[in-house]
């Protein structure tokens, strides 16, 4: 029988698992429309802008680990949709987009609505398709989907012509898919794993630094037993939070710009890194030249371009984390005894030393103002029984959230990296409320960040999607203000918010649920009663506007130098204030 | 330092914005880059002339190979390989003058392929050296046009891609 494009469509989707679809109509796109309206079998969720739908289908594929979808019209539909598909690039997650596009006969003419929506996402995706003959449609979305999820994931673009999904054809989906310029390497090569065994047995002080390919290729179990059986800690990079368990006696926590002291001098004194599906991102690099002056360097990474892209690496190992893991145990399990032990017994005396002397530190006064990092740890302690997923903004909440969010499993975090996107952290956090309906999902929230895909606060409350937002409301683009802070003299150039809007009233005009918390005393008060609201929930918490984020590497800076607290100038200037108001803000600091 | 790429894609829409884009997006040099199909219709080849130190010949090679429609990506410079451009070179030529141009043709092995009163449209092929030199001998005619191919080489033996070649380098 034939099948419209529309049913095609409709019918691959299915065969791909897909039970949700993150979407906005428009005239190209109405009869997919109609043609989704018509079953039961793929529910869409009607976003109110097409930023959130390509967040959400991202958050729906991290916290599944499979490829999200969205769908959207031509022209403003897709140009909307272009962040979402830019921060699933740079951050690897797998997704599929539809996108409206005018009939075949008119591209090209400058048509209503016409974009070139291919030309327009080819920076930002892994690939993209525009289908020109329905007859092509269904193989072009399996490989659509293969290509979204195999190797090193990212954005798939489909560019689906009105035309295309009303003529028809016969439907049959293929079983396998063939692209002969396309063949991820999943084993790695077996010589340099033999060749990093080796490496690991004589390390005098092994560092772990582990990234987004452990969670991608769902190789925390193996990661668990490599560290176990060799005793070597283990720094995640921010997308690899999750990836082992952040309460392990062996997790020094997340490396960085704003990782522990313990992790980033680890990296700068040891004697082999071996890196697993991280990319050395400059947020983790610092200073290139300077970076892990002493260490031979062992990468693991599924993709070769990631090797030596900014770093030399010693024994690089193209693969997929899990086999090679898999691999490097069962040649180590042969070798590892007792000695290693003893070997890095200095190492880790002087990882404990580093622990001891600087941990992760705020100071949180009974009556004073409410400390950010005070709210994320009192979220972690009253939250982790019930093994939430946790999504954040981009700024220094996120920040916050990395460090005393200690997440036990992977595929709990949806954070953006890469691209830094404010406004992830809502959308992403329904996307995985979507696929996980009885889950408590928590997004932790910026006042800034947060107003940038508010809108959204009514596809959460129509879709009946119970995510309970956080705002650490500092009343400044906060990440900004500390930069000012540091390197700009003080001045707050575009970085301070107001106190506008009203979050409580802005959640309760959209049918949600709104608190404040007015004073640390009413802290978990207020988080247990939003906590067993089962509807969507502002929690507006008003917290220290100066507090800064720390340890902090400056950009380009070297990872053994870090900066733990404010310099003394910048204390004297922010003690006793609580709040600024726009008068009295340039007084308090410039006093 | 220069090295020439040679690169097998899938001959169909859109491939060579990839390519270029990839090279723009990027920050890579293209000095030249020549495409036309192969044999097999449904490939096309590429020769890219391109420049830059160790790391970035490797980055360039690895992100070309990452492109779903590279089929295969060989780097010239590290087998022994023979190139070729051809220049068009229209010349104005005075009458005092033809003959002199007809002798240079006739040095450097061109052709004239077209010829009218006032002109003489020369063709010549070779390495970029001959084809400079042959220009700086007839700039003084007058040149009026000039095309140049950029240019197209080939490995003289069979030849793995050079993603594989990384790996052994990187075994031993
Ligand atoms: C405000 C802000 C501050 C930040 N501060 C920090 C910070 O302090 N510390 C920090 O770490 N980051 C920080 N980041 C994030 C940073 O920008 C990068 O996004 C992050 O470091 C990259 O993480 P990653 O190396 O794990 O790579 P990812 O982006 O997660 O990439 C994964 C890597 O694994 C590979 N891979 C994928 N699948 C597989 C597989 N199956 N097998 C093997 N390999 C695979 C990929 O090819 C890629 O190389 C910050 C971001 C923001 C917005
Ligand atoms: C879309 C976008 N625009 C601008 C930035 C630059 N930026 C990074 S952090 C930040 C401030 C974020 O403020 P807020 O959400 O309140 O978080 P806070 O740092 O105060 O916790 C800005 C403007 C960005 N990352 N994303
Ligand atoms: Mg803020």
């Amino acid at each position: 029988m034939k099948l419209t494009g529309a049913e095609i469509f409709i019918e691959c989707l299915k065969r791909e698992g897909v039970k949700t679809v993150f979407a906005l109509p428009g005239g190209v796109v109405l009869k997919i429309f109609d043609t989704l309206h018509q079953q039961k079998d793929v529910e869409v969720i009607l976003t109110r802008h097409e930023q959130g739908a390509g967040h959400m289908a991202e958050g729906y594929a991290k916290a599944t680990g499979k490829a999200g979808v969205c769908l959207v019209t031509s022209g403003p539909g897709m140009t909307n949709v272009i962040t979402a598909l830019a921060d699933a690039y740079m951050d690897s997650v797998p997704l599929v987009c539809f996108s409206g596009q005018v009939p075949t006969n008119l591209i090209g003419n400058d048509a209503f609505q016409e974009a070139d929506n291919v030309g327009l996402s080819r920076p930002c995706t892994k690939y993209n398709f525009l289908v020109k003959d329905v007859n092509d449609l269904a193989g072009t979305i399996k490989e659509a989907f293969h290509i979204a999820t195999t190797g090193r994931p990212g954005p798939v673009l489909v560019d689906f012509p009105k035309d295309v999904s009303m003529a028809k054809a016969e439907f049959t989906y293929p079983n396998s898919v063939s692209i002969r310029g396309y063949n991820p390497t999943y084993d790695g090569n077996k010589w340099q794993i033999k060749q990093a065994a080796e490496a690991i047995m004589k390390a005098k002080k092994p560092i772990l630094y582990v990234g987004g390919g452990v969670v991608f290729s769902a190789a925390s179990q193996e990661l668990l037993e490599l560290a176990e059986m060799t005793q070597i800690p283990v720094d995640m990079t921010l997308m690899g939070l999750g990836a082992f368990p952040g309460e392990h006696p062996l997790s020094m926590g997340m490396l960085g710009m704003h990782g522990t002291y313990q992790a980033n001098m680890a990296m700068h004194y040891s004697d082999l890194v071996i890196a697993i599906g991280a990319r050395f991102d400059d947020r983790v690099t610092g200073k290139v030249s300077e970076f892990c002056p002493y260490a031979k360097i062992i990468h693991v990474d599924i993709d070769p371009t990631s090797i030596r892209k900014n770093i030399h690496v010693d024994i690089p190992i193209v693969g997929d984390c899990k086999t090679v893991l898999r691999e490097l145990n069962h040649i180590l399990r042969a070798t590892v005894n007792g000695e290693q032990k003893d070997l890095r017994r200095p190492w880790w005396d002087q990882i404990q030393e580093w622990q001891q002397a600087h941990p992760l530190t705020y100071h949180q006064e009974k009556d004073g103002p409410i400390k950010p990092q005070q709210v994320v740890k009192r979220l972690y302690e009253l939250t982790k029984d019930r093994d939430p997923i946790v999504s954040t903004d981009v700024g220094q909440h996120q920040m916050w959230a990395a460090q005393y969010f200690k997440l036990a499993k992977p595929n709990r975090w949806l954070t953006s990296g890469g691209l830094g996107t404010m406004g992830f952290g809502f959308p992403a956090a329904m996307g995985a409320q979507a696929a996980f309906r009885d889950r408590l999902v928590l997004c932790i929230a910026g006042d800034g960040s947060i107003q940038m895909n508010m809108q959204e606060m009514a596809t959460a409350v129509v879709s009946k999607l119970p995510v309970k937002i956080i705002i650490l409301n500092n009343g400044f683009h906060g990440m900004v203000r500390q930069w000012q802070d540091l390197f700009y003299e003080g001045r707050y150039a575009s970085s301070y918010l107001d106190t506008t809007p009203d979050f409580v009233k802005l959640a309760d005009a959209y049918g949600a649920v709104g608190f404040r918390v007015k004073k640390v005393g009413d802290l978990d008060g207020v988080l247990k009663e939003a906590l067993s609201t089962d509807k969507p929930v502002i929690v507006d918490v008003p917290t220290y506007p100066y507090e800064n984020c720390y340890p902090m590497i400056p950009a380009g800076g070297c990872n053994h130098e870090m900066i733990l607290e404010d310099p003394p100038e910048l204390k004297k200037k922010q003690s006793g204030s609580t709040k600024v108001t726009p008068e009295d803000k340039d007084t308090v600091l410039t006093a | 330092m220069e090295h020439i790429i040679s690169v097998t894609v899938e001959n169909k829409f859109g491939v060579l914005s990839r390519v270029a884009g990839l090279f723009s997006g990027r920050g890579f040099n293209i000095e030249s880059l020549s495409v036309a199909p192969t044999l097999d219709p449904s490939m096309s080849q590429m020769t890219i002339v391109t420049s830059g130190d160790e790391r970035i010949i490797e980055q360039i090679v690895k992100q070309l190979n990452k492109l779903i429609d590279v089929i295969k990506v060989v780097d010239l410079n590290e087998t022994e390989f023979v190139s070729r451009e051809t220049a068009i070179i229209k010349v104005h030529t005075k009458d005092q003058d033809r003959a002199e141009a007809l002798r240079i043709v006739d040095i450097f092995r061109a052709n004239v392929i077209d010829s009218t009163p006032t002109t003489y449209t020369i063709e010549v092929s070779g390495d970029p050296k001959k084809i400079e030199a042959i220009i700086n001998l007839l700039q003084p005619l007058g040149i009026k046009d000039l095309v140049r191919t950029g240019r197209v080489a080939v490995a003289r033996e069979p030849v793995r891609s050079t993603a594989a070649q990384a790996k052994k380098v990187a075994r031993e």
